[in-house]
Parts: structure tokens; sequence; C-alpha cells
């Protein structure tokens, strides 16, 4: 398999203050991988370059085989480039079938945007609630619309950052089924960002742990939680004792 | 949901223009054709800024600025080519290039909302500076003197096409605006159902999601930012033409300020509200000017201060209470403060017993 998505020594400084240093990272098509890291580690400014709304200070972003660096946000997410963010980006003011609507919209007719759109309401459980809100749901069913909005643009790769954040137990396997079932139905490649390790099992086989900017290791769950280098910077001897 | 709750406003929009375009000029004296005339006009330009402001999110502070060159770009033109043709639509055109040059450095400068407002105020006064000291003899673009704070009078009303023998009289001028007014409602209407108004919309809501999803936030500002300014010019042509007169207190603070009112009470995402509004303050302005230059002697003394009523007839003063007023208890504006009230009522009546849904 070829990498969907590469970055070439991915520099981003803020000020005198290094936030993603040297980050060569490659994704194979269709993969799904989990980035893992403490605050502050750089993933969220990583994530942010790929999808434009950063520039990077150095280096080079390839998708699908094409040079995307320093591109617009809009250009990129067109391109195939879909992102969940960390809290809800989604249109509070507007209904639940209009947020999907909105993103169904761009690469379909109205009539066939319509009819993704109300299939996807169905998925995400939500057919009910069509025309509420998006405001007045809960924050888990906020999650689960945007989920739905970054689904309806049929990006070729999904990035998610913590998607489970602020979830119930329930809503995280829920949520763990959704994300698995998008990947193999769609073949969408996709990165998360997440914090949860027992989401991460559910989910990924090989994770990605940032440390300080830098690309700390790479390797599949079980040896990861294993790495003694791993464990002293993120996970802590207690917590992994307890997995 | 929302779009069968708007239909009835539709038709019954639709009904006001029958009764406005044929019954109304039946049964009514010329003094007050001569009013609606210009309360059209000024409902026009409120919804040029109900669209960019309350759709597309653009507080656009200095929106008269548009009125003012449309108003200007009709009035040089038509005493210099005595055809109100191409006046018309240089009045328009004009407007929108302007309003491109701004929306370019602007949008794609993606300055923030708050140097927006200030900037598009900032062009609006630099504008009355400009024409005002415009005064002397030897401004004069071709035929027409620009004629400084004075402003440019005895402008030829609009022609038939091609046709300037055949001009508007005040029942032309009449028909002419209510047209326009209806025809931009429903155009901004239908505006808003295409993909470009809801997406309009949508940037509005949350500018980052709109972004990732793939739309050129900045092209859909821009473009809504323009088409709000093309009728804006419009608005201001036909103003020019009503009145015969144009000067420069189109560009001047008070009435930008008034624009902001009439959206803000009538109530921001709507079309109603603001064409409403401007028809109500509008009104009121006019009797208050009436009443301020009448022989009202009512007067209070306070510590040996003679304190006239007359004074406090101000329509600026009166404005500005109202804008208070609107700010602190009914911010949202009229039309969604009624609409809320409705939909209260009618989930009060679901939710009582015997009500709809109460079941066998």
């Amino acid at each position: 398999m070829s990498a969907i998505l590469e970055t070439q020594n991915l520099n981003k400084h803020f000020g005198g203050v290094t936030a993603v240093k040297d980050v060569s990272f490659a994704l194979a098509e269709g993969e799904l991988r989990c980035l893992i890291g403490p605050n502050g580690a750089g993933k969220s400014t990583f994530f942010k370059m790929l999808c434009g709304q950063l520039k990077p200070s150095s280096g080079r972003i390839m998708f699908a085989a094409a040079d995307i660096t320093g591109h617009e946000p809009h250009d990129i997410a067109l391109g195939g480039i879909g992102i969940k963010t960390q809290v809800p980006s989604v249109y509070d003011g507007l209904s639940v079938h209009e947020n999907i609507m909105l993103s169904a919209w761009r690469t379909r007719t109205k009539v066939e945007a319509r009819s993704a759109a109300d299939d996807l309401l169905t998925q995400i459980r939500l057919s009910g609630q069509a025309e509420r809100l998006v405001g007045q749901l809960s924050h888990g069913q906020r999650q689960w619309v945007e989920l739905a909005v970054v689904i309806a643009q049929e990006p070729k790769l999904v990035l998610f950052d913590e998607p489970t954040a602020g979830m119930t137990l329930d809503e995280v396997e829920s949520t763990a089924a959704l994300i698995r079932d998008i990947n193999q139905r769609y073949a969408y490649s996709m990165v998360v960002v997440e914090h949860d390790m027992q989401f991460i099992r559910m989910i990924a086989d090989t994770v990605t742990v940032f440390h300080q900017g830098s690309i700390l290791a790479e390797d599949n769950v079980e040896n990861i939680l294993r790495n003694p280098v791993v464990r002293d910077v993120y996970l802590g001897r207690q917590r992994i004792e307890g997995i | 949901m929302s779009t069968i709750i708007q239909r009835p406003s539709l038709i019954a929009m639709f009904a006001f223009m029958l009764i406005f375009l044929f019954a109304v000029p039946q049964f009514t004296e010329i003094y007050i054709i001569n009013n609606l005339t210009v309360f059209a006009v000024m409902a026009t330009m409120a919804l040029s800024l109900a669209l960019v402001w309350g759709f597309g999110g653009i507080l656009s502070l200095g929106h008269s600025v548009f009125f003012g060159i449309g108003g200007y770009a009709y009035a040089i033109a038509v005493l210099n080519t005595g055809d109100s043709t191409f006046p018309i639509l240089l009045g328009i055109l004009l407007p929108v290039l302007l309003a491109c040059l701004l929306g370019y450095f602007m949008f794609y400068g993606r300055i923030s909302d708050i140097y927006l407002a200030v900037i598009t105020l900032t062009v609006s006064l630099i504008c009355y500076h400009l024409i005002v000291s415009t005064s002397g003899g030897q401004w004069r673009i071709g035929k027409a003197a620009i004629g400084g704070y004075n402003g440019i009078p005895g402008l030829p009303p609009i022609n038939l096409p091609g046709d300037p023998s055949q001009r508007l009289g005040f029942v032309g001028k009449y028909y002419l605006a209510i047209a326009v007014m209806f025809a931009a409602y429903f155009f901004i209407r239908w505006l808003l159902e295409t993909r470009f108004g809801r997406v309009t919309v949508s940037i509005r809501e949350n500018e980052t999601r709109s972004e990732l999803l793939g739309y050129d936030v900045r092209a859909y500002k821009l473009a809504v930012y323009a088409i709000g300014a093309g009728l804006a010019g419009l608005a201001g042509v036909l103003y020019a033409n009503w009145g015969g007169f144009i000067s420069p207190v189109v560009f001047n603070i008070f009435f930008t300020a008034q624009i902001i009112v009439w959206v803000m009470v009538g109530g921001l995402g709507t079309l109603v509200g603001p064409m409403l509004a401007a028809v109500a303050i509008q009104y009121l302005v006019t009797v208050l000017g009436a009443a301020a230059t009448s022989e009202i002697k009512a007067a209070v003394t306070i510590f040996g201060f003679k304190l006239e009523l007359k004074n406090f007839l101000d329509s600026n003063i009166v404005l500005g209470m109202i804008f208070i007023v609107f700010t602190l208890f009914i911010p949202k504006g009229v039309v969604p403060f009624i609409r809320d009230r409705i939909e209260q009522a009618r989930a009060a009546k679901i939710h009582q017993p015997g009500g709809p849904d109460a079941g066998p």
C-alpha cells in the first residue's frame, strides 16, 4: 500500500517555542492510526498544519501524491481531508439536518445531498431529532453530529482530535464501533488523537507517540504499552500497571 | 420545518405587494404616496443590510457609503447624459466595485469583525468629508457641479429606458420604489434558499467549520457583501430620483447609524423586521421633524433652566433612546421576539392536557 499522507521534516515555531520539531510521519492508505502524547506534545498543532489552519515553518506535507504544504484550508478540505475538532465545531444555531446537509451539498446535487444526509442521520441515530437545533443536543450527540458532518464530506483522510472527549463509557464504546465501521465501510484513512488507552485498544493497530514536538515511538499497541520510554514520559507506571 | 413556517409569510408578502401596487394608489393622496415612496426606498436599504449583517454576519457599520455612492453616481451621470438608463446601472455598479475592492482587503486579509466595522464606517466618513470639501464651482464632473455640503439639486427623474421624454411622475416613482422593494425581498428570499445562501448563513454560524468543509469563506463573504452593496446602490439611486436631490448627508454617521438601528430593532436574521422597522422609524423621524419646526411651546423650568419640549423631539435623541431600550430589553429585535412568543404559546398548548397530542 502506498502512503496517502506523508510529512517530511515538518517544523512549527511560535516565536521562540518549537511546537512541532522535525516530524516525518507516514500513513498508508486505509490505515487507522492513533496519536498519543502528553498535553503540549504538538498533536493539535500537527493536525492544524495538516488541515491548513496553520502554515508550517518548514518541511513538506504530501497528501494523495500532491504537495499541500501551506495550502488554504478549503483547498485541503476539497482535496479530501476532513477534521473532527476537539471541541465540536458544528453549527449550533442550525438544525441537525442542515448541519449534515451543508457538508453533503459540497460535492453533490441538492437531491443527492438530501438522501445522503438522511442516511447519515439514521446511522448516528438522530433521525428523530433532525429538525432540532444542534445547540440543544447533549455533548455526546453534538460529537456525533460532527462525525456525520465530516463523513458527509466524503474525505479520503479523516483526522479525529479526541473524539471521545467528555463522553460516557457507553458513548465511548459506541463511538469506537462507529469509527471502526467507518474505517472499514468507506475505506477512509484515519488519524485519531486520543488519551483514553482503552479506546485506543478498541480501534487501533498502530500507535505513534508524540513528545515535545517530535515522534518518540511508533509501534503496535501492545509494544507501545510495554515500551519503557513511553511509560516514563506519558503513561506513568501506576496507570500502565492498571491496564 | 423552517420552510413550512416561512411559507405563509411569502404568500402574505405577495398579497401586500398586490395591495401596494394596485389598491393603495387608487385611494391615497399624493402627499402620502410621496412619503410611501421614500419609505419603500429606505426599506430596500434595510433589506441590503439585513442580508449583509443579518444573514452574512458582516457588520457593515458604514453601509450608507454604498447608498451614497449609488445616489451620487446616478446624480452626476444623469446630469451629464440626460437619459437615466446608464446612470442607474452606474449607481449599482460603482458600489459593487467599491465593495469588491474593500472586501478583497478585508476578507482576504482576514480582518476581524470589529476592525471590519470600523473600516467600513471610516470609508463612509471619508466620503462625507470628501464631498463636503467640493463646494467651489471648480468641482464639477462634466456638466454636474458636485456642490459640497449643499449637494446636487434638480436631478431629472428616471425615464423609460432610452426615451428621456417619458419621465416618471410622483406616482411612477412610487410604483418603481415599491416594485424594487418587493423584488429585492423576493430575490433575497430566493437567494437564501440556494446553496450560496445556505453556506453564507453557515459562515455566520461557524466560519471555521465552513472552511474545513471546503467552502472558500472569503469568496462567499465578498460575494454577499457585493450583492448587498449593489442593492444599497440601487436604493441610493431611487432616493436621488425620489427627491431630485442628493447631498453628503447620506454619508454621515447619523444616517449610517439609522440603518443599523432599523436592522437591530427589526431583528437580525429576518427580512420583514428591518423593512418594517425602517418604515416605522422613518415615519417617526418625519413626524418628529414636523413637530420640531411647529409652534409647540411646552416647557419646564428646572433650577432656573428652561427646558423646551421641542428640543427633546430631536430625531437623533429619540433614535438613540430606541436603540438603548432595544439593546436592553429586546436585543433580538421585534420579529424574533414575537416569533419566540408565538412558539412558546404553541408549545404550551401542545403540552396541555387535551392538546393536539394528548391521544385517545
